[in-house]
Formats: C-alpha cells, structure tokens, sequence
C-alpha cells in the first residue's frame, strides 16, 4: 500500500476543481454523498429514469437536500447532454451523473472542457471498468464491514490519478456529515513482537 | 351634442350559452341549487310556451312539464359568456360596460351615424345576435336609465327630448327600485312612471327613501349618469408581418429578438414575467409552425429568453417561407421590478434558472426534480419528488434515530435465506445473484401502512425493517413480512 503524506488527508480526498472525477464500486454513491457534503454550491444528481435507486432524503448528509436537484433523463445521450450542460453552468458547485454505458474518450474529453468552462467539478458513477481515459482521477469504493455496531468503515482506493500519486484509505464515515475518521489499516507483522515484561 | 345609450338585454344569456355549447331540442332549463331546494335559473322559449316561470322550484316545473331536460347552472360560464358579448359588442362604440349579470349598457353618442343612423344600428345589432341564436332585447335612449327601463319592457328607440313620452308609460318598477318601493308606489295609485314625473320631488323623496328620487332623475336625464368602460386586460402578444418570406435561421431569430424586445417592455409596463412563452411562424402555404418554451422562473430578459428558442426554430421547416411571426407569452406570473445588478446570490440564482430552463425544456419540465420532505412514516413516501420550477427548496425534518439509507429503491425479493431462526434475519441470503452472510442485524423497526390509503406495493402487510451489516461490505436495509413470509431489500446505507 502507497500512501503520500505531503498533503493532508483531508486534501487527498477533495476533488480537483473544474475537472471530471469518476468513482466505481459499490459504495460508489456513498462516495458521492461524501462529496457533495464537503462542497458548496447546487448539486446536481443526473441519474437516468429508469433507474430505481435513489437519494433517500431523511439520511442525506446535513445541508445537502436543500441544495440537492435531480435529473431524470430518458436516454444515455440526454443524459450526456444533461451533464455537459450542468458542467457548463457557473451556478453549479458539483455535478453527480450515473451514466449506463461506458463512456468513450470523445465524451470523457467534451465534459472535462464543459467543467473547465464552468469552472464545476463533476463525479461520474460509472459500473466497474466502464469509464474514459479523460478522467482526472478515478476511485474504487467498497463498503468495509465494520468492527462494532457504529463504525461504518469505506475503502476509497485512487486507482488513477493524473496530477498525483494514487492510495487507499480505510476510514470510517458515518454518513451525517462532512467529518470523518481516518482508520489505520491492520496489516500482518514480519518484525518480533516486543517481549512481554 | 346629446347623449345617447344603447341597452342590450340578453333575457336568456345562460340557456343560450348552455345550449350553443350543446344544443337541445325542446323544453329546457338551467337548475340551480338555493339552500337543499333546486329551482329554474333559466329557461327556453318552448319550456315558457309550456307555462314554466323562472324561479319556479324543479318539482313543480316536472310535474307541469315531464319531458323538461334540466342541466345544471354554471355561473362562471355565464359571466365568461357576458364578457366576450361585451368585447364583441365594443364594435359598436368604444363605451361600453356590462349592466347586472345579463345586460350591456354603451354610450354611443356621436356613432350612430357610422352605421346609418340609430335605426340601422339597432337592426344591424339584432339580426347579428339573431344570427348567432342569442335571445336579446335591445333599446337607445337619451339616458343610461331610460334605456334600461326601455330594454326591460320590449325595446325600442326614444327620439332625442322625448324622455318623458318615451317611458312615461312604463311601470315605475322598470326604474332599477326595489319591490317594496315599487309595491309602496302602486298601492297609493301611482303604477306608472308617468304619474310620478309632475309631482313635488321632496314628499316623494320623503315617503320613499332618496333612492327613487334619484333613479327617477337619472332617467330624466335631470341627474347625470356616466357608462364607464372597463379596463380590457393586457395581452402579453405581440406579432410582425413581412413583406418577403424569410427562411434562414438567422432571420427567424432576428425578427425574434424584435418581436421579444417589445413583449418584454410590455410585461415590464405591467408588471410582469412570462412562464411559457409561444413563437408561432406562419408559413407562405398557411402552414403554421409552433414553437414552445417554458421558462424556470418568471422573466423578462429578452436574450435570455432568445437563446432557449434556438433549438426550437433550428427544427422548424421553413417550406416556402415564413412570412409572419406571433410571439405571445401563455403563461404570466406577477414579477415585481428588481434592482438592477444585484449581489452574486442574485447572479447566482439567475444562472441556475437558466440552466433549469435549458435542462427542463430538453427533457421536460418533469424530469427536472427537486426532493421535498413529506409527511408520512411509510419510508417511500417520506420525500417527494417535485419539479424544481415550481417548487422551493425545503430543510428536512429531524434526523429520525431509526437508521435509514442513503439509497432507496423498490422492494426487491431476497432469494435464498440460509439458516433462518424466527424473529432474526437469515445467516446468508442471494441477492442480485450474490451471496451474503449476515454479521450483524440491528433491528427490527416495525412499520404499519396507512391504513387509510390502499398502497398496493404495502398489502403483504407490517413490515419489520433490518439494518443488516454482511460479512461482504454492503450494510443493507432488509425487511421481512410476517404477515406474508418473505424477506426483502429495500435499501442500502453508508
């Protein structure tokens, strides 16, 4: 495991601005949560019609549902669209997109210069290997079962990363707001244990 | 010069509009309901000719007449009826103003003569109204009063300075007074209004109230009476004809961009924003092209509404050529003025509208959506999904202390349960063809449907909610029926 320590960790796991992020895994959504409390600004969910999953409203992060819009796009290429379009508003902070099929490199390339141009971040939740080479970073999150009943441990792995080095982190986030808690990760010991006494 | 008014009566306005609307054959009534008692509000001539009065009660005029077909009275629809006679009617003089809830009152001093003078008029006026199947009665006179008394008593025409002939022998209830007066009057032997015009006015106002005296003199013509016209509200539609057809886009939204221009100084003048603004193009061939936009908050900002038009006009199919446009907003809401510049909350709040409308007019209003809270303990109905447009953002209530999930999604069954001991959640379980075991359960949360709302997705009954952490990772929300066994997922949390 690689892990930099030049910048807090709290800076690892702020996205970089007006760039388009990607985040695979099945707690990807949890990650997206995770983000959109730790910025300012509308938030925009474009997810398409026809998928049932949904924000629950009563357990999102604290100041997230006032700011929370949600688009239902029938199509993949509305909602292609519908992104482009949000990236390209000033008015937008982040903008949250569950695109279907894998996006290509002409799509991956036209929305890092819409988020450019609009100066908004932008986190696609793509299904697992199905994002482009234009992305500015790309993680994989997967829930960690916990070690008692109030830890809710998350496994937020960089697996690629344009301006840095990549790394994974253990913590434990409880889903109420932007603060979290780093978790150091067990690891097996190839030195002796310190003698008793 | 002297005063002229014209008095149109529409004795039968509401079984006319009933019956232009769906027309009838044979006797026929309007009902309305006073109290628990039905009663004629309006009827035909042939229901009259078969001895039915206005006002009569519903069960008297069946048993006068069986094959009377009733339809209930809609009052709305009859003032709505009014009003478009009285724009039509506006064709005579510009003056003119509705009377009551069936009559129109215009002043037309001065018109008569555009149309042949105040007989031509009067039977140009009827046999329009007779043309359209509207019962009417209509009279001039030299008074608003004396044309009303006219109109009520058969119509006609006064000649100028012939007030007193002309209605003298009407009877004094045709004066706009009450019954009791009218009664009062006939009792000590004065019925008609001839009897009253040479006598002293201060006895009679002192008996009678001033009220007669007063509706006596304006009739006269002794006290003044004016016919005030009602402000027509404004129309948010502007339009341009051209010389030459043009097909080019660039045309189009530049003759748009005019056309918007003038609208919006117009919804400055009043006040107000359009929400739904419609650009019909007329083509050479008569074909007509309509394009619609919907806008996320009243506006009046001409190129910004312009630039949500492009997509639109870029689809239309120009044909030969478009040689007219009408641009008109469909849908207004009150916008007070607003100063100008403005802070970065207010640019802020400007730059999303626009993104909203741009976004709602591609995919639909509807499929623009913001989540409001709302009140009920069924975990699917405790937010609501409403078009951001016409919505405002909502803080949530209290965090619940029951866990709840950040993803929802409808039930879905789970297939398989290993080693299921009864009030606990099953050791493993398949769900979306993949095996968990269960580590943890805290629970259950017992939740019960309304049981005044029959929601189909609750009637396998209560429902025991789990927050289930698996061996795997995914922390899920499963709930088991008891009243129909069977274990779901229904959600999944951080």
């Amino acid at each position: 495991m690689k892990t930099h320590f030049d910048a807090p960790l709290g800076d690892s796991l702020m996205l970089v601005p007006a760039r388009v992020h990607e985040a695979q895994g099945r707690a990807r959504r949890a990650f997206a949560l995770f983000q959109a409390a730790r910025t300012t600004g509308v938030l925009v969910w474009i997810v398409a019609a026809h998928i049932p999953e949904l924000p629950f409203l009563g357990a999102l992060p604290s100041g997230v549902n006032e700011r929370l819009h949600i688009f239902r796009p029938t199509g993949e290429t509305d909602l292609l669209w519908a992104v482009e379009e949000t990236l390209r508003a000033p008015a937008v902070g982040l903008v949250i997109a569950e695109p279907q099929q894998s996006l290509s490199l002409t799509a991956g390339r036209r929305l890092q210069l819409a988020a450019e141009a609009g100066q908004t971040r932008g986190l696609m939740l793509i299904r697992n290997e199905a994002g482009s080479n234009a992305a500015e970073t790309r993680w994989v999150c997967e829930a960690v079962p916990g070690v008692g009943q109030d830890s809710t441990l998350q496994r937020w792995a960089l697996s690629k990363n344009k301006k840095g080095t990549t790394g994974s982190w253990v913590l434990n986030w409880n889903g109420t707001s932007s603060a979290f808690n780093l978790v150091s990760e067990a690891r097996e010991r190839h030195e002796q244990a310190p003698s008793p006494g | 010069m002297a005063r002229r008014l014209l008095s149109i009566w529409f004795p039968k306005l509401a079984s006319d509009t009933s019956r232009r609307r769906r027309p009838v054959e044979g006797a026929f009534a309007l009902v309305l309901r006073a109290g628990n008692l039905d009663h004629l509000h309006c009827l035909n001539k042939e229901a009259e000719i078969r001895g039915l009065r206005q006002g009569m009660s519903l069960a008297d005029a069946r048993a006068i007449c069986p094959e009377l077909q009733t339809r209930p009275a809609d009052l709305p629809s009859e003032k709505a009826a009014l009003e478009s006679l009285r724009r039509w009617a506006s064709r005579y003089s510009p003056m003119i103003a509705t009377e009551g809830v069936d009559g129109l009152v215009a002043d037309i001093s001065g018109v008569a003569h555009l149309f042949g003078g105040e007989e031509d008029l009067r039977a140009d006026l009827d046999a329009r109204l007779a043309r359209a199947d509207v019962t009417a009665v209509t009279a001039v006179a030299g008074t608003r009063g004396a044309a009303h008394a006219l109109v009520r008593h058969g119509g006609g025409i006064v000649p100028e300075g012939k007030l007193a002939e002309g209605i003298g022998h009407l009877p004094v209830s045709a004066l706009r007074i009450d019954h009791a007066t009218a009664d009062g009057l006939a009792r000590v032997g004065l019925p008609l209004i001839a009897n009253l015009i040479d006598l002293p006015r201060a006895p009679l106002s002192r008996r009678f109230g001033p009220g007669l005296v007063l509706r006596l003199d304006q009739a006269l013509g002794v006290q003044p009476e004016s016919v005030s016209a009602e402000p027509e509200p404004p129309h948010f539609g502007v339009r341009m004809t051209l010389p030459e057809p043009i097909g080019l886009q660039s045309d189009v939204m530049a003759g748009l961009a005019r056309l918007l221009d003038r609208l919006c100084s117009k919804l400055a003048l009043h006040h107000m924003g359009a929400r739904r603004v419609q650009l019909e193009l007329r083509r050479v061939d008569r074909a007509t092209a309509k394009v619609e936009i919907g806008l996320a908050r009243p506006m009046r900002d001409s190129t910004r509404i312009a630039a949500l038009f492009a997509k639109g006009v870029d689809q239309v199919d120009a044909g030969f050529g478009i040689d007219c446009l009408r641009l008109s907003a469909t849908l207004v809401e009150p916008m007070p003025p607003e100063q100008t510049g403005g802070g970065p909350a207010l640019k802020a709040d400007d730059a999303l509208a626009d993104l909203l409308s741009s976004v709602g007019n591609r995919l639909g209003f509807d499929r623009v959506l913001r989540m409001i809270p709302a009140d009920s303990q069924i975990p699917e109905k405790s937010f609501q999904l409403v078009p951001a447009i016409y919505s405002a953002a909502e803080p949530a209530g209290p965090r619940r202390v029951a866990p709840r999930p950040i993803t929802i999604f409808p039930p879905e069954m789970v297939l398989d349960t290993v080693g299921q001991r009864p009030g606990t959640p099953p050791a493993r379980f398949r769900w979306r063809a993949m095996w968990f075991s269960t580590l943890r359960a805290q629970g259950p949360e017992r939740i019960t449907p309304e049981w005044w709302f029959d929601d189909p997705a609750w009637r396998s009954g209560m429902r025991d909610y789990w927050r289930v952490e698996t061996q795997e990772g995914p922390r899920l929300w499963l709930f088991h029926t008891p009243q129909s066994p069977g274990w779901h997922v229904a959600g999944e949390f951080v």
